[in-house]
């Protein structure tokens, strides 16, 4: 992987974005990396815009500041894109991945001054067919972990295994699904052609 | 061998009061240090430890209650931040002025107003003056490591006052990072047990604490303390070398980064010293000599040290988060530019205010500090008034 | 500092002679503190009048009235200041308060 690799989340109160920025900090550290996730915290509510981070490196991480110019960015909530700008300082190098289930070039529209790669994947029925519930989360760990190749992929699954094993240790039905849901993420999310 | 972990800082904090395992822990919620009594009590409540969890009804008597279970005999902690602080002003001064070796972790948080939930440091550097040892963190593995020292620190037999650890509410509080823990019976060997030389629970030696105490009396009661201060720079120093024997990781008053040969240089406290030390690798990259000079002990202020640090220094910054009202800078500004004066040094020094509640400070911000500071040597002006680094004009 | 050396601390002690945080160690030491000097007023006992009746001891907010087989005493004047509530307090005229110590 390249040095440093730092990740914005978009999300709304509610839908697990700081969740995610620490999942993913928690799995890159499960494969010795150095890693530092955070949100923005704010008054908070449901359904208020909010931004966390994941920053991942090789090397000690000592900067404390928020990401202003991010690698990749994740938004957890299509209608975001439009009402917050989704990629400031985003580089163009890097991507956006939405959960979305819509056209992705609609999204593409809203944001046409980003040159970079636009994906989307419809994490809210992904989980909803493997986990039962929309709980967007963890497809789009997957997603952007295929589209960032900031780690293995195998490893990654593997790494979550694990993890599932130890959270739902008095519900392992559920770990089966979710493992479907990482897997179904990564086959799913899809670059949008110009 | 330390285990290797990925905490923020309030489970990090919250680990090391674990691994204490102190007889008392007496505390009142307020954000951002709610997390470290909530992941205690669970532990608690869980059986992990034996530590006798007081909930109170404000910050006031948190501080009063760790004040009589010490005075009892009992090793007696809590944690607050921001407003929390204030309420326990009073009691903080009770605390220092009856010896009882306190720990508390602060999280630091703008003491309003207007009401505001992020880091800066008003909190704490308003109560830097009520006779507490005051350290400071960069990261979460110094909150932690910390802590640790901290109890030995103040419940050394020739230092006897309270200690607060403080770190940055939500940068390091709420941040994720790796970190490297001790094992429980390392923690648990290097505190030790407390057992307070005289105290009011003992079963034979019955005593008094806290009597009226008369202008004939005060001022050597006072001058006891400021003793007890000064021992406890020997103290701060034993406990960092016994603490970098068991775990390899070496803390001083103050921490030198690039100072050797720096003609730029800024004083600066928490998180944002994490942030400095990048942009000054940044800066060196590009031909500019910078350093910095971070304060991790801040009472006993290490007044030598600092001197002795910036006496190659060109010109200098001292970083304050905190407004001290002065029409001049905060109290780094101030305490520093005396350490400055005290030892002689004619160094020209520029005093900044940056990153109050939460104002996000990058590493853009910390070049500006710099390039404030190649002006003031390319023209030898130096600003007569104090700047703020960040804010809108 | 040893416990006994309590009573030597006067305002002419240094800070290194003085106990920490202004401690007072053992117990009932106020009786080394003679406060009857403090007396503007004092009280007189009628042991003739009085009913034993022991209203008035437990009211002294200096100990000064001491007991023994339900039966009080006259006055501790080493540590009575003179401050009259046993007087207040005497049903029966056994007490009376007069000018000076």
């Amino acid at each position: 992987m390249n040095e440093r690799i730092e990740i914005r989340w978009h999300g709304r109160g509610g839908q697990g974005a700081k969740t995610a920025s620490l999942l993913l900090a928690d799995v890159a550290f499960s494969q010795g990396l150095y890693v530092q996730g955070f949100p923005e915290y704010g008054p908070e509510r449901m359904g208020a815009p909010i931004t966390a981070y994941t920053r991942l490196s090789s090397a000690p991480i000592r900067v404390h500041s928020n990401i202003y110019e991010p690698d990749y960015v994740v938004v957890m909530d299509e209608t975001l894109v439009g009402p917050v700008d989704v990629t400031a300082g985003l580089s163009k190098d890097g991507a956006i991945v939405i959960n979305s289930s819509k056209d992705p070039s609609e999204l593409a529209a809203l944001i046409s001054d980003y040159a970079g790669r636009v994906y989307t994947v419809d994490a809210a029925s992904i989980s909803m067919q493997t986990i039962g519930r929309n709980i967007p989360n963890t497809p789009l760990l997957a997603a952007v972990v295929k589209v960032s190749g900031a780690m293995d992929e195998t490893i990654f699954i593997e790494n979550m295994r694990h993890s599932f094993e130890h959270k739902f240790a008095d519900k392992p039905e559920v770990i089966e699904g979710n493992l479907k849901a990482l897997k179904m993420a990564m086959e799913e999310v899809h670059l949008y052609e110009r | 061998m330390s285990i290797k972990e990925r905490l923020s800082g309030n489970e990090a904090v919250a680990i090391a009061i674990k691994q204490i395992n102190p007889d008392v822990m007496a505390a009142f919620p307020i954000t951002p240090s709610t997390e470290i009594p909530q992941h205690v009590s669970t532990f608690i409540a869980n059986g992990e430890i034996d530590t006798e969890f007081i909930p109170v009804e404000s910050e006031h008597s948190s501080m009063s209650a760790c004040i009589g279970s010490q005075a009892a005999g009992a090793r007696s902690m809590t944690a607050t931040s921001s407003c929390g602080l204030a309420l326990m002003f009073e009691m903080l001064y009770i605390a220092a002025s009856l010896r009882l070796p306190i720990t508390m972790p602060v999280v630091n948080r703008a003491l309003s107003g207007p009401i505001n939930i992020n880091a800066d440091h008003s909190d704490s550097m308003g109560a830097r003056d009520a006779g507490w040892i005051q350290m400071y963190a960069e990261n979460a593995q110094e909150a932690y490591d910390n802590l640790i020292q901290a109890v030995r620190i103040g419940e050394h037999k020739d230092v006897l006052l309270p200690v607060m650890t403080c770190q940055d509410g939500f940068i390091t509080s709420h941040a994720v990072e790796n970190i490297e823990i001790l094992e429980d019976e390392k923690v648990k060997d290097f505190v030790g047990e407390y057992k307070a030389e005289k105290f009011l629970l003992h079963k034979t030696d019955n005593m008094s604490m806290g009597p009226y105490d008369t202008s004939a009396y005060y001022m050597e009661h006072k001058y006891q303390q400021a003793v007890g201060m000064e021992n406890a720079r020997k103290a701060i120093e034993d406990v960092a070398a016994d603490f970098a024997a068991m775990s390899g990781r070496k803390y001083d008053y103050i921490e030198k980064y690039k100072m050797d040969d720096a003609d730029f240089a800024i004083v600066i406290i928490g998180s944002s010293a994490g942030t400095a030390k990048d942009a000054i690798d940044e800066l060196r990259h590009e031909g500019v000599k910078a350093g910095l000079v971070k304060i991790r002990v801040y009472r006993p202020f290490p007044e030598q040290e600092i001197a002795d640090a910036l006496s190659g220094v060109k010109v200098v910054g001292i970083m304050d988060k905190s407004e001290g009202y002065s029409n001049n800078g905060g109290p780094m500004g101030a305490e520093v530019k005396a350490a400055l004066y005290g030892n002689g040094r004619n160094i020209k020094a520029v005093k900044f205010v940056y990153g109050l509640g939460g104002r996000d400070v990058k590493i853009e911000s910390i070049r500006e500090v710099f390039d404030n500071l190649i002006e003031v040597e390319k023209t030898g002006n130096v600003p007569a008034h104090y700047q703020y680094i960040g804010l809108r004009r | 500092m040893k416990d006994n050396e309590m009573k030597n601390i006067s305002p002419n002690s240094t800070y290194q002679e003085m106990t920490p945080a202004g401690n007072i160690y053992g117990s009932g030491t106020s009786q080394m503190f003679n406060t009857g000097d403090w007396r503007t007023a004092t009280p007189v006992w009628a042991a003739d009048i009085c009913k034993q009746c022991l209203l008035c001891f437990p009211v002294c907010p200096d100990s000064s009235i001491p007991v023994s087989d339900k039966k009080r005493a006259d006055f501790d004047f080493d540590h009575c200041k003179g401050c009259g509530i046993c007087f207040k307090v005497c049903p029966f005229g056994a007490i009376t308060m007069k000018d000076g110590e």
